[in-house]
């Protein structure tokens, strides 16, 4: 206490804070990265374990035997897919009463903003049917739901004759206390926002969907099931959804457990789980599967069905059967044991899942990072703002600027606050806005238009500077920029420590980017040299350089001119992804984190 | 004296259902099993008698029987008991009724204890299915109910309701005494008294529903109990915890209400009806289709077939037959039953034993025609802050519209915005006839809500409502806080036009002359149905916050307040220059003579 009320021994911290105000904040910066990269390893980490008791002690047992009915049914389905040429709606409807469900469907249409060129689809008009299994003696207030989606070609048949085959199986069974909902959804996330958008009856998006006639109460729980042949090697676990979110770690831990029980090979971001993490490869494999999880999360958008869920509050989780060139082979009865397994661990829950962890990374599946390990990387790069804005808060010898009367106005700080705004709203609405103009006027499809111009204006904003001052009368004085930098120090910190705190891996690789040059840009750093690492470093380039180590982590790197392309459709849906699910990455970084590095910008070129 | 009861006993016999030929139909089918009279001790019921007609000779107590089963369309098998004890005394006289024979002697008390008027409490565990079953006979939303018109003698209603629900809870083994004002209503309209009497005033009406009690065995064991021969003897005897509870559906009640004693109404009786309605699933229990299946609850089997009109529309068919046919009309249906009377010997045969079989005629059975009138419900929105509460009204008739009364009752914790109400049908605004809203009061008293709603023909009418969720006292919570909180089901109450009346092929079985004008007495029938009750999550703690709440407001004390007090308390001083080193070492010395310092 006695360090703040002395006014001797505070000017002293202040001193210190100040003159080695560089050293601290490279070291900080140095340690956050450090700290980041140390989570991945294993003696640091903590063993996943089952928080929830009313399925950790329980004991099912797993009886599913009708794997190759299963797929018999699937081929069923495939022939009436191909037959129909898209969901054999009456098929299905006739299919699921059959097994003793109560059936509905619900239509509904989309028009996507512009044309989605990876899916190619525009207009999109679809169903989606749901059967469900009515619960003996429960009124209707809880459900879980499994839903498998109806692709095109031949992707994911297996999945719903598994499906089909569990609604059979279950049916027959008496302990279910919670409704089951079997779903079948068309056209992946937009046949599932607007099932879930009904079942809710929001609409969030603007999508146009009729109504469901029937419900279940409260949902759980929900997997969604991929499967796309009829043996599988391992199984891989998603769980990133819109927004970053993620279910609850005992969903993760539940598979995990059943993978264990019964012995099917299982992965999350399709690494398998090593044992050797005191050697340097076993270090750097569990180090890639936690950056692919951060890159992953920090894109915002669903990565599998599930993640339209998070939203809900339902805790979700996307199961996806791989294939690959392993010898081993796991056959559709044994799938149909594990997600029976984890239904019945599901169907005992008393409450939602709440035990365990909201907030954590996995750089295996066994393994995770809860929030308290990890946040004090984010929280050393974040001080570092801290600690700049100290340094210009106070002079060497620890006093307080004061303001003089040459103190710049009102007007020379919030003109470029206002300009650089102006500019994010405009890189936020003019791409779909000017479609059809920029259409009619060049060479290019929609899609490109749209992008291409999202480009342009992100690339124009960086001419505002010279034109910011034209408005202002007489020359910006040195203390404009500081209270400028200011302004921009305490804005970026507010941002990014928000985000942080929702999404954290997208946090922290805008902390990574912007916190350096945020705290040492003066507009009497060489402006070449430092136009030169702004540019680098600002959001759209930290965009691009995600695109490539994404790739490289993947395992399937690519060329520059691929990745380029890659950089321009991961812009276009991440707009789409806005316009359709609700994402809101893209207009954090278009209203929010572009105009406040345009600030910094805007102080380089300060004249 | 009772030996037509322990021939009950010896007919045990499986009931089969076989595989049906395969027919296509339209119409459907019931049975009904035995009607069977307990009168008094002394009197050997020789003849048969139908319920409707009362006996000639009026005694003062007496016991019927009943179990109607009837296969739904959707496959399931739905059985009904009812058990009515008719007592023609004077509750009201207090502790002057003391032999009690047939009438169970612990609700007797109760009744004259509180001057109850009419009391009908209800167990259920599921929700029944209208769009598969159709309707039930007494319908009863999950959970329990309990509603009682007291007497109007009664002064201080609140405090004879508030013991009655603690005594109840002790009688049916029930959490009962989990009702108290903040889930207790006085509706107005909805809630008529169903037996004699003009009174009419709510003031003597309490209704409260439990929706999240479950109903096992321990409740069913002591409404047994109140049976005069508890599970005995008569049809009690089928009812084996195990399978009852085996089924998709479970409801108990008991029914309490003052009735006429005969058709001229001089005096009233006292009616205890007890009522356990079950539906015994076609999946679980058997092979999963509709085929050769038995039904081992019933070991023993009286039981009554209906065939409803045309005759060729018949589903199944019975054996053996009986010649013993009774048409009636229910909830707005007609159907003819066929009744098997177990108190007369020649349904048995010389076997005293009763083999059913039951055989479909069509594997599909068709369309089933839809409820007229159902309800569902449930909670838009998301996140946990505000919601919206939609209650949904169909309408399936072809052409007629018909009133609705909805009663909505919510627990404060859900703050209803009663401005944001709106009742829509077909797109349009329906302004309720009739609203009655009481707000609720924190931790009293819930809101409630009826209203008088006009549902057009063939429509869907959707109430909706906006709330907000109060954030719970840390001690308020349940221990179980992230299950939810329930929020009982609505009521909605109308006279349904009926389906008879709507039927316009029933002419041509008629004599012309009887089929111009609509039949008014059978035009339109009452129903009550109940939505599902709703779940609904509350923002909840962290319940370590305690903890965390403990640690975190030490340090801002020690911290904040502590610095803060400091400045406060301190005197602020000009620093003087340090002192040469002769007066420091002159302090020195001044400070061991103990002598004021320089």
């Amino acid at each position: 206490m006695g360090l703040l009320s002395d006014p001797n021994r505070r000017r002293a911290l202040t001193k210190l804070l100040t003159r080695l105000n560089a050293p601290i904040c490279v070291m900080c910066y140095l340690a956050g990265v450090a700290w980041f990269m140390g989570l991945a390893f294993e003696p640091f980490t903590l063993r996943t374990y089952m928080s929830e008791n009313a399925m950790g002690s329980t004991m099912v047992e797993e009886r599913f035997p009708a794997g190759e009915r299963a797929l018999a049914t699937g081929r069923e389905f495939a022939a009436h897919k191909k037959k129909v040429g898209g969901m054999p709606v009456d098929w299905l409807v006739k299919t699921m009463q059959s097994r003793g469900l109560e059936v509905f469907t619900q239509s509904f249409t989309r028009k996507l903003p512009f044309p989605d060129e990876n899916k190619e689809r525009y207009m999109v008009r679809g169903t989606n049917v749901y059967g469900i299994l009515r619960a003996p003696r429960a009124p209707r207030t809880e459900a879980l739901v499994l839903s498998a989606p109806c692709s095109e070609g031949n992707n994911n048949n297996q999945a719903v004759g598994l499906l089909l085959g569990l609604a059979q199986y279950f049916r027959s069974q008496i302990h279910w206390a919670k409704d089951i909902i079997f779903l079948v959804n068309e056209h992946d996330l937009i046949g599932m926002q607007a099932w879930l958008e009904g079942y809710h009856h929001t609409n969030t998006t603007g999508g146009d969907w009729s109504p469901l006639q029937g419900r279940g109460g409260s949902i759980q729980a929900a997997l969604s099931l991929e499967l796309s042949s009829d043996v599988i090697t391992s199984l891989d676990l998603v769980l990133e959804g819109l927004n970053g979110q993620l279910p609850n770690l005992d969903l993760a831990n539940l598979f995990y457990a059943f993978c264990q029980k019964i012995g099917v090979l299982c992965t999350i971001q399709g690494k398998l789980q090593r044992n050797d993490w005191d050697t340097t490869s076993g270090y750097s494999h569990a180090a890639q599967t936690m950056m692919l999880m951060v890159l992953k999360q920090a894109s915002g958008r669903p990565w599998g069905d599930h993640g339209l869920f998070l939203r809900y509050h339902i805790e979700a989780a996307s199961i996806r059967g791989i294939n690959s060139f392993r010898q081993y082979k796991t056959d559709t009865t044994t799938i149909g044991r594990l997600l029976e397994g984890m239904y019945r661990k599901l169907n005992n829950l008393l409450e939602r899942l709440h035990q365990s962890y909201f907030f954590y990374l996995m750089p295996s599946l066994s393994r995770f990072v809860s929030i308290g390990y990890y946040m004090p990387a984010f929280g050393l790069l974040a001080v570092i703002l801290l600690l700049r804005v100290s340094f210009h808060l106070w002079d060497n010898r620890g006093f307080y600027f004061y303001l003089t009367p040459s103190s710049p106005g009102v007007l020379s700080i919030l003109t470029p606050v206002v300009i650089s705004h102006m500019t994010g709203v405009a890189l936020y609405t003019l791409p779909i806005l000017s479609q059809e103009m920029a259409v009619q006027h060049f060479p290019v499809s929609e899609t490109e238009a749209v992008v291409l111009t999202a480009i342009a204006i992100y690339t124009a904003g960086l001419a505002l500077p010279h034109n910011t001052h034209r408005l202002l009368q007489g020359e910006g004085t040195e203390e404009g920029w500081r209270v400028l930098k200011l302004v921009a120090l305490l804005y970026l910190a507010v941002l990014l420590g928000c985000t942080a705190l929702i999404n954290f891996s997208l946090g922290f690789i805008l902390a990574l980017s912007l916190v350096p040059i945020a705290a040492f840009i003066t507009p009497h750093t060489p402006k070449a040299l430092s136009a030169a690492i702004m540019v680098l470093l600002s959001p759209g380039c930290t965009l691009l350089y995600c695109v490539f180590v994404f790739q490289e982590l993947q395992e399937t790197p690519v060329s520059l001119q691929d990745g380029w392309m890659l950089f321009l459709s991961v812009i276009s849906q991440g707009i789409l992804d806005h316009a359709l699910y609700g994402s809101l990455v893209y207009p954090l970084l278009a209203l929010l984190i572009y105009p406040c590095w345009l600030l910094l910008w805007n102080i380089l070129f300060w004249k | 004296l009772w030996k037509f009861m322990s021939a009950f006993q010896q007919c045990l016999s499986p009931w089969k259902f076989q595989h049906p030929l395969s027919q296509q139909q339209f119409a459907e089918e019931e049975r009904q099993w035995e009607a069977t009279e307990v009168k008094e001790a002394d009197r050997v019921p020789d003849t048969m008698q139908t319920p409707d007609v009362p006996p000639l000779t009026p005694a003062k107590d007496q016991f019927q029987e009943e179990l109607v089963i009837r296969p739904l369309h959707s496959g399931d098998i739905y059985a009904s008991f009812q058990f009515r004890t008719m007592w023609d005394t004077d509750f009201l006289r207090g502790s002057k009724v003391s032999h009690y024979r047939l009438f169970p002697k612990s609700l007797g008390q109760v009744i004259s204890k509180f001057s109850v008027r009419e009391l009908h409490i209800s167990f259920t565990q599921g929700y029944w299915r209208t769009m598969q079953w159709g309707q039930p006979f007494l319908p009863s939303p999950p959970g329990a109910e309990l509603w009682v018109w007291f007497q109007d003698t009664v002064t201080d209603v609140d405090g004879a309701w508030k013991e009655l629900t603690n005594v109840l809870s002790g009688i049916f083994c029930a959490s009962l005494n989990f009702i108290d004002s903040t889930n207790t209503v006085q509706p107005s309209a909805s809630f008529k008294p169903l037996g004699l009497g003009n009174v009419t005033d709510q003031r003597f009406l309490r209704y409260a529903v439990l929706p999240r009690e479950i109903v096992c065995t321990e409740n069913l064991t002591p409404w047994k109990k109140l049976l005069p021969c508890g599970s005995k003897a008569g049809l009690a005897v089928l009812m084996k915890s195990e399978k009852l509870f085996h089924s998709s559906f479970h409801s108990q009640a008991l029914h309490f209400r003052p009735v006429c004693q005969d058709w001229k109404c001089k005096s009233t009786v006292w009616e205890l009806r007890q009522t356990l309605n079950v539906v015994f699933d076609l999946h679980t229990s058997g092979q999963g289709k509709r085929g050769e299946r038995s039904l081992k609850c019933y070991s023993m089997v009286i039981m009554q077939a209906c065939v409803v009109f045309p005759l060729q529309g018949e589903l199944f068919e019975l054996s053996p037959t009986t010649p013993l046919l009774s048409q009636a009309v229910v909830l707005g249906d007609r159907r003819t039953y066929s009744v098997y009377d177990l108190t007369n010997q020649a349904t048995f045969g010389q076997t005293r034993s009763l083999n059913m079989l039951l055989r479909w005629r069509a594997a599909e059975s068709g369309d089933m025609l839809r409820p007229l009138l159902h309800g569902e419900r449930y909670v838009a929105g998301y996140g946990l802050q505000t919601g919206e509460i939609h209650t949904l009204m169909y309408n399936n008739h072809p052409y007629r519209a018909f009133p609705v009364l909805l009663l909505d009752t919510v627990p404060w914790y859900l703050r209803l915005y009663i401005h944001t109400l709106t009742v829509t049908s077909k797109g349009r605004d329906n302004k309720p006839s009739y609203i009655h809203y009481q707000p609720s009061k924190d931790r009293l008293r819930p809101h409630l809500l009826e209203m008088l709603v006009q549902l057009p023909p063939n429509s869907v009418t959707e109430v909706t409502m906006q709330f907000e969720r109060a954030l719970l006292k840390w001690t308020e919570y349940t221990p179980d806080p992230n299950h939810g909180f329930y929020v009982g089901s609505s009521v909605i109450s109308a006279l349904v036009p009926s389906v008879v009346a709507m039927d316009t092929n029933s002419t041509r079985e008629c004599p012309l002359f009887s089929s111009f004008f609509p039949c008014k007495e059978e035009s339109s029938y009452f129903m009550r149905v109940y939505t599902e009750p709703l779940l609904v999550n509350l923002p909840t703690p962290d319940f370590s916050m305690p903890y965390n709440v403990i640690c975190l407001t030490c340090t801002v004390v020690a911290v904040g307040y502590g610095s803060l007090y400091n400045l406060l308390t301190r005197t602020f001083q000009v620093e003087e220059p340090s002192p040469g080193l002769a007066k420091r070492l002159a302090n020195i010395i001044r400070r061991l003579r103990g002598v004021p310092l320089l």
